[in-house]
């Protein structure tokens, strides 16, 4: 028989595969930011673009670069730093000066992602540790905000965010379709649902985290008092609730730990809204929520099937 | 009174929610079915000339042959034999000559020793092969064995000791599965429509001689025809007592796992390193209940069997009777030979088939399926690294977490490695299919497994 020609193929079962892989995941959640970036461009223009190119080029340089220096395959293709870079730019206002955008790049990439291992091996959500970075070294331009429509030149109109201090409330029409002074991702509610929708649609996420993420802070600041609508829709909640606490890396990998962590993310989020001294609280609350993954994974990891739960005087034997 | 039926009802209602609440098993996968041979009537294929009969053809002990080069055999002799307790005997499918005791290297790595008869064409049947006399459970067992049948889905693990467990009070089902979730394979299906008579009939056997009270056949439910036909049987044999009916599984891999279907068709959980024995339950595969009601009418041992010859490189893939130790090459070439040249050739399903080195080795008795595949099914993409998805930890059916898993494996840790349940892992295949990295799951599963078995035994 022909197949004595060259010997058979040995390899262990399973011997087929569902088809989906990292890049083409990637890929999908590239393609789910489309809207949240085409709504930027609309809203403040040719700047948002330039935002992006550069976040995204300076990840990509970095991921390139400390690759080489490590002496380590390449993995820029698998597109995992270009997201990082759509993210980062998410995170920034229009009118940052693009060294520092470039720089945030550089900081989530080289100090958030490689210098852990890489994909897969950091434990906090580099394109937050890239907002972080900045927020901590150029508090001004990171909270300069300009109106929409309006240009991103010297002379635009500077804004308040929905939630800063005593900022004129925005009506929830205007938050929902991103008419409001924020970060170049986080404005367009709208947007950022059309994304979430698109990513449990084509199952790269599951909807749970965001659900509860957004549930949580409708429901608490609804007990505070707050209009829990105008929470939910302002501030970068959506976006971080869609795209940042639904990495796979830094959220736990059992349904029930992602259930905790999302709950968690929320209260957190409505905790530094309301009694900490910064106005937005979302990417602290991802960032700590990410730092205790290891934790709540570790107590609600589920038991092998059909064993017991053991009763606490026998777990100290 | 009326408050009374209504407290009835409402209890029996609760009932239903708890149990259908307890049967929900977790997991597992959807595989493509391709089930392209489910319409296929099995093809008798012509006994060969040359039978190679492997003494390793159950889990357990490997038999011993009884017989030497030169001896005379006959259809239904026995040719290997072992005194050790789980094991089954081994019967030559043809009658003639012995030839030659070898060696054969089996898939999976294991070598055993192999008789090979060359048939005269005769096909003259031994006097041994005649109906068993059965007054007792004792007599029930001995004739189980006698006829040499393992379980026939797979696994291979020999009937008559499934069929005596530790305390045969305590069991009360009888679980016949039909599930056959492994894409491809229809084999289990044809037998439910070609004998779906014999299957009911070897299931009340059993359910006589275990004093069960029930039956539940369960099938997957992308399998209407075959729960029909065996639903109108089970309700024509049903007897309070004797209660036979057929359970619609869902059809998502991997139903048809032992433990799995126990959950689904009860709502039972088989303890880690337990058997079904430990939940009162007793899984048979369907053809194997079908073949022992053959064997009480007939006395003709295992030495046929059905296989589904299918994949892409099969030209014309069908379900085929052969006589157990009938080279996978012959029976490829029955089924018109290769489309396509095979690169990759698998004993039993996609997802946890065994690849075989060679196309001379001889269909085993558990062997269910032999796939063919061309160039592009047959290599593997290379791994990626982990992006903790939690894919795996959602597809297993098992409730593992195997990254977590992968992780104390890489750092030898067995006690970790028991404390994360690896024992339990069954290689399904789920989480590898469901990987978007490619990972090597199952092997890292199976490698900190033999470690866990490897390790010393810790002192109590």
């Amino acid at each position: 028989m022909a197949s004595m020609d060259k010997p058979l193929i040995v390899t262990s079962s399973p011997h087929l595969h569902c088809g989906m892989n990292t890049r083409g995941m990637m890929l999908d959640v590239l393609i789910a930011t489309v809207p949240a970036a085409v709504a930027s461009l609309l809203l403040f223009g040719w700047r948002a673009l330039a935002v992006m190119l550069v976040c995204v080029a300076s990840c990509m340089a970095s991921e390139i670069l400390s690759r080489w220096v490590m002496k380590r395959d390449q993995t820029v293709g698998d597109l995992s730093c270009i997201v990082t870079g759509m993210l980062l730019a998410f995170n920034l206002p229009a009118t940052i000066p693009l060294w520092q955008a470039a720089l945030g790049g550089v900081a989530a990439i080289v100090v958030a992602k490689q210098m852990f291992g890489g994909l897969g091996q950091n434990f906090v959500n580099p394109a937050l540790v890239g907002r972080i970075v900045l927020l901590a070294s150029f508090p001004e331009s990171m909270n300069h905000w300009v109106v929409p429509f309006g240009g991103t030149g010297v002379d635009a109109v500077t804004a308040a965010t929905p939630l800063a201090e005593g900022a004129a409330p925005y009506s929830v029409t205007e938050l929902f379709f991103g008419i409001h002074g924020g970060c170049l991702g986080e404005t367009c509610a709208m947007a950022l649902l059309l994304g979430g929708i698109y990513l449990v649609l084509r199952r790269v996420i599951s909807p749970t985290v965001p659900l509860l993420y957004i549930g949580t802070v409708f429901v608490l600041s609804w007990l505070l008092g707050e209009n829990p609508l105008y929470q939910v829709l302002s501030g970068g909640l959506m976006l971080g609730a869609v795209f940042m606490a639904t990495d796979y890396t830094t959220s736990p990998i059992n349904k029930a730990g992602k259930a905790v962590y999302a709950v968690g993310c929320g209260l957190l989020t409505v905790l530094i809204r309301q009694f900490g001294s910064l106005p937005e609280g979302v990417s602290f609350a991802i960032v700590i929520m990410n730092i205790l993954v290891p934790l709540i994974e570790r107590a609600t990891r589920p038991l092998p099937f059909g064993r017991r739960r053991l009763k606490r005087k026998d777990a100290a034997d | 009174m009326a408050t009374q039926t209504t407290g009835g009802a409402l209890k029996k209602a609760a009932g239903g929610i708890w149990q259908a609440w307890r049967s929900r098993t977790r997991g597992g996968a959807y595989v493509p079915h391709r089930k392209n041979t489910a319409e296929s009537e099995t093809v008798v294929m012509p006994p060969p000339e040359t039978v190679v009969l492997a003494m390793s053809q159950h889990l357990g002990a490997p038999c011993v042959p009884t017989v030497k080069p030169g001896d005379e055999v006959a259809v239904g002799q026995v040719v290997g034999d072992s005194d050790r307790p789980v094991s089954a005997p081994i019967h030559s499918g043809v009658s003639g000559r012995v030839t030659a005791v070898t060696e054969l290297l089996l898939p999976g790595g294991r070598k055993s020793q192999a008789v090979v008869i060359e048939s005269d064409g005769e096909g003259r049947v031994d006097e041994s092969v005649r109906p068993p006399v059965i007054d007792n459970r004792q007599d029930f067992l001995r004739a189980v064995r006698a006829s040499g049948l393992v379980g026939l889905g797979g696994a291979g693990f020999p009937t008559h000791v499934k069929l005596n467990p530790r305390d045969v009070d305590a069991i009360d089902t009888v679980l016949v599965n039909a599930a056959e979730c492994e894409p491809y394979i229809t084999a289990d299906y044809r037998e439910c429509m070609e004998n779906s008579w014999d299957i009911v009939s070897g299931v009340q056997s059993v359910m006589e001689f275990l004093n069960a009270s029930r039956v539940i056949v369960a099938v997957e439910r992308n399998k209407p025809a075959a729960i029909a036909e065996l639903s109108r049987i089970a309700r024509s044999v049903s007897a309070p007592g004797r209660e036979v009916r057929v359970k619609a599984l869902p059809a998502r891999y991997p139903q048809g796992a032992e433990k799995v279907l126990i959950q689904a068709c009860t709502g039972r959980r088989v303890p880690p390193g337990g058997l079904p024995a430990d939940v009162g339950c007793v899984v048979l595969n369907v053809t194997t209940a079908a073949f022992l009601a053959r064997y009480l009418k007939t006395g003709m041992p295992l030495i046929h069997r059905r296989l589904t010859v299918d994949g892409p490189a099969i030209a014309y893939p069908k379900n085929v009777r052969v006589t157990i130790g009938t080279s996978i090459r012959d029976v490829i070439a029955f089924c018109g030979g290769a489309r396509r040249e095979i690169r990759k050739l698998l004993m039993g399903g996609p997802m946890m088939g065994l690849a075989l080195m060679d196309d001379t080795l001889p269909v085993l008795k558990q062997n269910n399926a032999i796939l063919a595949f061309a160039e592009e099914d047959a290599q593997v993409p290379p791994a990626s690294v982990c992006i903790r998805c939690g894919r795996c930890v959602e597809a297993c059916p098992m409730h593992l977490v195997p990254p977590s898993i992968a992780a104390a494996y890489k750092n030898d840790d067995v006690e970790s490695l028991e404390r994360l349940g690896v024992m339990t892992c069954m290689e399904c295949g789920c989480c590898s299919f469901s990987c978007p990295a490619h990972r090597y799951i199952v092997q890292t599963m199976r490698m900190g497994k033999e470690l866990v078995r490897s390790a010393p035994k810790k002192a109590d």
